[in-house]
């Protein structure tokens, strides 16, 4: 359903991916490990379609479309999903308003705002998130976790096709994360849903099944396994690193 | 994948959209120009007692004495001589309502301004008779003994307030632009709210259905009487075409003892007019005003609310929102003058400017030696859509008091592309971006506005904004 070929992308000129490849099937789930700056928030933001990334080289299909002619927006509509690892605080906004507008456009309907809120309450429940929550603005104070949430929960109002998590279980406490993969196993069984999961750490991978672990390094894919394979690098780090390190 | 450039033009096509030009047939117009006898012919048609004539000509008298403000706005292109001082106002042009330009009729459409009030916003002479339409309310008012009048019959039926208190707030030399108004003022509204008397709706659906009756110098007169409560609205978000170049009202209230009064006013006059408005209130012991004050049309705006809080406990409010558009300066905001003890006051101003327009916010804060223990908070935000946009600030504080407690916060914000690409990425335009941003801006000082003001306001900045991206 995600098929990325020989993806080369750069900031400012500055190159970060330089051919990438991956495929993502129907309903799998994929980790995407790796160092800090080795380009695993750049894919994201890509996929996603942020307009200060240029993609120079390199192809994405999604379902079968050519995902990089796409703006964001369209992006959403056919069914990508990023949970942003610095989600923007959107003061004035209420949450209960900004999601029925999204709901609305996605499903091309005008619900109501009550019969709405229902909808709203009940995703709110699956994330244990109080109910009076939805009349806060936007991520506006919201703290590291509450923002976390907050990106799930508008993930179960848009039932995308694949979710992209960046890093979405970093800085969630136990309690926080099992919530946060309840609501994927959620959709993933509901919808079967794909999932590219970024992250740091293997303890999420207790909570959501994964397909395989890639590693990326300066931009590429440099190692692919399975589940084991995240275990093993959290223990003995990335082996590029290790090398910096004996320097 | 590049960040593409759009320009946001809002307001920007009003010329074309509502600037529109029908031959006009008038009963009675003064010269071009101002003179000692325009001023006399005013006084004259409209029958005035002498003290008001001398009034005038005193104030003429000033107008001609003044300098024009140089700070502000530039102010040097008005001319003086080219413009109407007055024009009955039954016998303003006629319009066809036929003749009104369809992307007009599809605004006032789109922001659900009712049949009856869509003709006089666009200048059209309407066949209905506002007191049949708001009969029943007036009766209401009555009952309460309101006195709701345009200034010029209230001048004839209740002479006594005036002698009391017009002109005492805001004397004609307080400014150049209120000597002008002092001289040639015709139209506006006169309120007195009786001692205890609360009033629950707005003072505004009836007022609205009269905004182009009312001149370009009107003046208006409000005493909120002990313990009273109310609150009058003018204006609409809805454009307001006119042919005169420049509106120079003059505003006055007097809130007496524990009374609470609340002034809403948006103006979104045609691109070429000059709006320099003077409005002021008289705020005693314990009592509460609070301006409301919307700007989003006019080529030029310069109006500070302000409140003398002149009795013990008094308090003070300015909402400012202004909106700055191509070829547009706003320069608005308030002032606070605390003159008794206890008082408090706060100035909230929200301001936007795009696509080459200026917002500036111009406020001040004094505390006297009196006003011991005075509170004031002041907080300016400026939200810039562009980069050929801008914004400044012009804060003033005169404090000789040592137990004041004053705060200032001011913030200065673009609309990030963070901010543009999440909102996308969940699925809205970026237009439908834009205006949600926009208006999650100015939510604060929307949320004070009476709910159809609100829905009108937002709905307006969406048919801005998606006019103008993309």
């Amino acid at each position: 359903m995600l098929e990325i070929k020989n993806l080369w992308v750069t900031i400012d000129d500055k190159p970060i991916l330089q051919g990438l490849a991956l495929k993502i099937g129907n309903g799998e789930t994929h980790a995407l490990m790796g160092p800090n700056g080795s380009g695993k928030s750049t894919l994201a933001q890509t996929l996603m379609g942020h307009p200060n990334y240029t993609v120079t080289k390199g192809k994405v299909v999604f379902d079968g479309q050519d995902l990089l002619k796409l703006e964001s927006d369209q992006r959403a509509h056919v069914g990508v999903f990023l949970s942003f690892q610095y989600p923007s605080e959107i003061p004035g906004v209420t949450i209960a308003s900004f999601l029925r507008m999204v709901y609305n456009k996605k499903n091309g309907q005008t619900m109501s705002p009550i019969k709405f809120r229902e909808v709203l309450k009940e995703k709110m429940e699956m994330l244990n998130m109080d109910e009076d929550f939805m009349h806060r603005y936007l991520n506006d104070g919201f703290s590291g976790g509450e923002k976390k949430r907050m990106e799930i929960l508008q993930m179960l109002v848009l039932e995308p096709k694949l979710a992209i998590l960046d890093e979405t279980d970093s800085g969630l406490d136990v309690d926080a994360l099992k919530l946060v993969a309840k609501a994927v196993n959620f959709l993933k069984e509901k919808n079967n849903m794909s999932v590219l999961l970024i992250t740091h750490y293997s303890r999420v991978l207790k909570n959501i099944a994964v397909d395989k672990v890639r590693v990326m390094k300066a931009g590429k894919i440099v190692q692919e396994g399975g589940k084991d394979l995240a275990e093993e690098l959290e223990e003995r780090g990335y082996a590029g690193e290790k090398e910096e390190l004996t320097h | 994948m590049q960040a593409k450039k759009k320009n946001l033009h809002i307001n920007a096509d009003y010329k074309s959209k509502f600037g529109f030009n029908v031959d006009a047939k008038y009963a009675f117009k003064s010269k071009k120009g101002l003179s000692e006898e325009v001023v006399r012919q005013i006084s004259a048609m409209k029958h005035e007692p002498e003290w008001m004539l001398d009034f005038r000509l005193k104030a003429y008298e000033t107008f001609k004495q003044k300098p024009t403000p140089t700070w502000g706005g530039d102010l040097s292109k008005i001319n003086y001589d080219d413009i109407y001082y007055f024009v009955k106002p039954t016998d303003r042009e006629e319009r066809n309502w036929e003749d009104v330009p369809v992307e007009m009729k599809n605004t006032f459409d789109r922001l659900g301004i009712p049949e009856a009030e869509r003709k006089h916003l666009a200048g059209v002479k309407a066949q209905f008779d506002s007191t049949v339409i708001y009969s029943s309310l007036m009766a209401e008012l009555e009952e309460q003994g309101i006195i709701f009048l345009s200034t010029d019959e209230a001048l004839q039926k209740h002479p006594e307030f005036f002698t009391q208190y017009f002109g005492k707030i805001i004397p004609p030399a307080d400014n150049k632009f209120a000597a002008l108004n002092s001289a040639v003022w015709s139209g506006g509204s006169f309120v007195y709210i009786p001692k205890g008397v609360k009033v629950k709706r707005p003072l505004q659906a009836y007022f609205r259905i009269n905004a182009m009756n009312m001149g370009q110098f009107e003046r208006t007169l409000i005493i909120a009487d002990e313990g009273s409560e109310a609150h009058y609205t003018e204006g609409c978000t809805s454009p307001v075409y006119t042919e005169d170049s420049l509106h120079a009202a003059v505003v006055e209230v007097i809130v007496k003892k524990g009374a609470r009064f609340r002034y809403t006013t948006i103006q979104n006059w045609s691109g070429d007019v000059y709006n320099l408005v003077t409005k002021r209130a008289r705020v005693e012991e314990d009592a509460v005003m609070e301006w409301v004050d919307g700007n989003l049309g006019s080529r030029l705006t310069m109006k500070y609310p302000s409140c003398f809080l002149v009795g013990n406990g008094a308090h003070g409010e300015v909402l400012s929102i202004a909106y700055g558009g191509e070829g547009q300066h706003q320069d608005a905001g308030g002032k606070m003058i605390h003159i008794a003890p206890n008082t408090s006051s706060q100035i909230v101003s929200k301001s936007i400017s795009a696509n080459g327009g200026r917002t500036s916010y111009r406020g001040m804060i004094a505390v006297t030696p009196l006003a011991a223990n005075a509170k004031s908070r002041v907080e300016c935000d400026a939200l810039i859509l562009d980069s050929a946009s801008a914004s400044d600030t012009f804060p003033v504080m005169r404090i000789d008091n040592s137990s004041a407690n004053i705060e200032h916060e001011a913030t200065v914000s673009k609309i990030g592309e963070e901010k543009l690409f999440y909102l996308m990425s969940r699925g809205l335009t970026e237009a439908e971006a834009m205006s949600l941003i926009v208006s999650g801006f100015i939510e604060p000082v929307v949320r004070q506005l009476p709910l159809e003001y609100a829905v009108e306001l937002n709905r307006l900045i969406e048919l801005e904004m998606e006019g103008s991206v993309g």
